[in-house]
């Protein structure tokens, strides 16, 4: 969302979904390259930084692990507010979870409009054999909601860099497009922050140079 | 030496001489709510007649730090709104829960194999948790799914005593076995044990189980939920919290520290330990909706900054020991999670950033506040305390204590005190609500916690030739319900026996469990005590915390 003095974007983003669907495992394979047979499930929100570099690009994600159980649901906004970009995760092997997607993307656009970059991640591909979510319909919906539909496994580690990866090139090319047509409207102001209040002119050419 | 040794009392008569300022450990300003369970264990029984519903009477402790902090009105909206949300949820949850009786009633056909299941047979202590509905929520042993058979039988027995008698039903007692009844709100406890432990330490237990689950969920939002559909499933909204259950259960047999309602420190040197509060009041002074910083370490504390006004009570600081034990994935990185905790304020939320203090300090940092979105901030706060720890090498010093390093007096203090006569003592400061055991529970003991639905927890018969310092609790047990029995509580036991001695002393300023070699004479014993008391009272500012600071 910001750039920061040091030429690195920051990037927040959240991970959001029924309990039990893999959000962690696949954090822990994005940054550690690690899964765990025996992880039990996360009963709060765990935050991790992730600095990866995209043409030439440094980039920081800030990613929210957050907890799946219904009893958290309450506490989404503290994590998805101010984030670039949202993870989406289901079982392919439990239709519930689909629906909990479907309920996420609802609350997701209804407070955070279509500033948010959607991914929606079908995990646990490896149990391909008992999957309850038809392909066509997940892509389908990915496809009607504007998100991005990606098939992964944390455990034999499929897809998940590419999440990863697509992800951060879609919020980074949502961003310099906003700051293009920022530039465009009104050319002497560059909008930074979209928390901060407009930054005044003499702001601006400080942050542009 | 010669100086403090006049301060001691002389003998276990004497104590009624003896001025409650000088106990070992004692102080005049304590961070933690002095306690004894025993006595909470009376209110406990007449609260759960009224159902305890008179919390909305009381004013809630967090919104009372908001409206100071200033922060009031704008939280409450956000929880309005967050409300909303969750009773959507509920209406989803609701058609779910309803195909899970379904699939219930099949079950029952075979539920009389199931009791005979070892899953079910030969364990030690059962706990079920159900609501008053009769509906399965916990089973300590066992899938709860297929108790719904027990959880009917136990909701009627409860039902039957209430309506025709209108009376509570407490307790069954047969020949090995007690069977312990505990109706908290919209919750029925049971607790049904073949163990030494008298009735009043199981109600405690089952107490535990419930603000567990409270510490979860809060107050409000488990009775608003029975409110509004009395046979709602809980394990819905528990999902996951099982296993902090789990362990309490397996927690709470272990460690006296519940036994006596108090807190373990990790002994530490007094400046170390000065320097470490320190480092977190000069960082967090400015963090206005900051309640409590607290930085523990194997199920002890090492220091406590607090708000002014408020202190904790011991079993709001033994649940945050529970969380943090059973959670691994705050090892891995920051944590933010709401923490209720029901002494403190059954009613609302704390939220807690919660992380250890470095990869090579398992030193856990819980930093407490009433502001649901200061992760930031509190973030920030976190790394700064963390550096100045290491600069000031306050780190090694406790790594030092938690590895037990050899050069520790405390990590030894049978050998240091030189009494070989005793095998093993517990010493409660009353007044502070402090716990300090001769052999503090090792760890890797604690580590092998029983997974759910699996062997162990079974009744075993053994010849033990060496008794560890579990055993030796096991065995204060007894003691510890005599001398807090309600009907004619006991000052001093003494017996002596040829398995072992055990001398059990209460006084206004402490609690003290000794157990000595076989038949040992009684003043030689008592000799003995006043040279352990001499020690405690000499390594205090190690062993306890002695002051209360805050921010």
């Amino acid at each position: 969302m910001a750039q920061s003095s040091n030429g690195t974007n920051n990037f927040k983003v959240v991970l959001l979904g029924e309990g039990c669907v893999g959000k962690t495992s696949i954090l822990l394979r994005y940054i550690e390259d690690k899964f765990n047979e025996k992880h039990l499930s996360t009963l709060q929100a765990t935050f991790l930084n992730k600095k990866l570099n995209i043409n030439g690009k440094r980039i920081n994600l800030s990613i929210w692990d957050t907890a799946g159980q219904e009893r958290f649901h309450a506490l989404g906004p503290i994590y998805y507010r101010n984030s670039n970009g949202a993870i989406l995760v289901y079982d392919i092997t439990d239709q519930y979870s689909f629906v909990k997607v479907k309920n996420w993307v609802k609350e997701l656009k209804k407070m955070l409009g279509s500033d948010i970059v959607l991914a929606i991640a079908g995990n646990k591909i490896d149990l391909d054999h008992e999957r309850a979510v038809s392909l066509e319909e997940a892509t389908q919906y990915a496809e009607q909601v504007g998100a991005k539909h990606y098939h992964t496994s944390a455990k034999i580690n499929e897809g998940v860099e590419e999440l990863f990866l697509n992800l951060t090139r879609d919020m980074l090319e949502r961003y310099e497009s906003k700051k293009q047509t920022e530039v465009t409207r009104s050319s002497r102001v560059l909008v930074v922050d979209d928390e901060a209040p407009p930054p005044s002119s003499c702001c601006s050419s400080f942050m542009g140079a | 030496m010669a100086s403090t040794s006049k301060d001691v009392p002389t003998s276990p008569s004497g104590h009624d001489n003896t001025d409650d300022d000088l106990e070992p450990g004692a102080s005049y300003d304590s961070i933690l709510n002095p306690t004894d369970s025993f006595e909470e264990f009376a209110t406990e029984m007449n609260t759960s007649l009224e159902r305890s519903r008179d919390l909305t009477k009381k004013s809630s402790t967090i919104s009372e730090i908001q409206s100071e902090i200033g922060e009031c009105s704008k939280e409450l909206k956000e929880t309005k709104s967050s409300d909303n949300l969750q009773n959507k949820d509920e209406a989803i949850s609701a058609s779910t829960s309803n195909s899970n009786l379904d699939e219930n009633g099949e079950d029952t056909d075979n539920e009389d194999d199931y009791l005979k299941s070892p899953e079910l047979v030969n364990k030690e202590k059962h706990v079920f948790i159900l609501s008053s509905a009769g509906k399965p929520i916990y089973s300590r042993y066992g899938n709860e799914d297929k108790l719904a058979g027990v959880c009917g039988v136990i909701q009627a027995l409860v039902s039957v005593v209430e309506e025709q008698n209108r009376d509570i039903l407490r307790s069954i007692i047969t020949k090995d076995c007690k069977a312990v009844f505990l109706v908290k709100g919209p919750l029925i406890l049971v607790a049904v044990s073949k163990s030494n432990e008298s009735e009043t330490q199981l109600v405690l237990q089952l107490t535990y189980a419930f603000n567990q689950i409270v510490s979860v969920l809060t107050l409000t939002q488990l009775n608003r939920i029975f409110e509004q559909r009395r046979n709602y499933d809980l394990r819905r909204l528990l999902s996951g919290a099982e296993r902090l259950i789990d362990n309490l259960l397996i927690f709470m047999e272990k460690d006296p520290a519940f036994l006596l309602g108090a807190v373990r420190c990790l002994p530490l040197p007094e400046k170390v330990r000065e320097n470490i509060t320190n480092a977190i009041i000069s960082t967090c002074h400015k963090i206005r909706d900051l309640v409590f910083a607290i930085l523990i370490a194997g199920n002890q504390l090492i220091t406590l900054v607090r708000m002014k006004k408020y202190t904790l009570h011991p079993s709001d600081i033994h649940l945050l020991f529970n969380l943090v034990r059973s959670s691994e994935s705050f090892k891995t990185a920051e944590s933010w999670t709401p923490i209720c905790l029901p002494k403190f304020d059954a009613t609302g939320f704390l939220h807690g950033h919660v992380s250890y203090i470095s990869e090579d300090c398992q030193a856990c940092l819980l930093l407490l506040t009433v502001q649901r979105d200061a992760f930031y901030p509190l973030s920030q706060a976190k790394h700064t305390i963390s550096d100045k720890l290491r600069r000031s090498n306050c780190l090694t010093a406790i790594n030092d204590a938690l590895n037990r390093s050899k050069d520790l007096p405390t990590t030894n203090p049978l050998k240091h005190i030189g009494i070989p006569e005793i095998r093993h003592f517990m010493y409660k400061c009353k007044s502070t609500a402090q716990l300090f055991t001769s052999d503090p529970i090792c760890l890797d003991r604690l580590q092998d916690y029983r997974q759910r639905h699996k062997e162990g927890g079974d009744v075993v018969k053994k010849k033990v030739e060496k008794l560890s310092d579990i055993d030796y609790v096991r065995n204060y047990r007894e003691f510890c319900s005599k001398m807090h029995c309600a009907c004619s509580p006991a000052k001093l036991i003494f017996r002596s026996n040829s398995l072992d001695t055990v001398l059990a002393w209460i006084t206004n300023g402490f609690e003290l469990y000794v157990t000595f070699d076989p038949l040992m004479e009684k003043d030689q014993a008592i000799r003995a005590v006043d040279r352990l008391l001499r020690w405690i009272k000499n390594e205090e500012k190690r062993i306890f915390i002695m002051n209360a600071p805050t921010f």
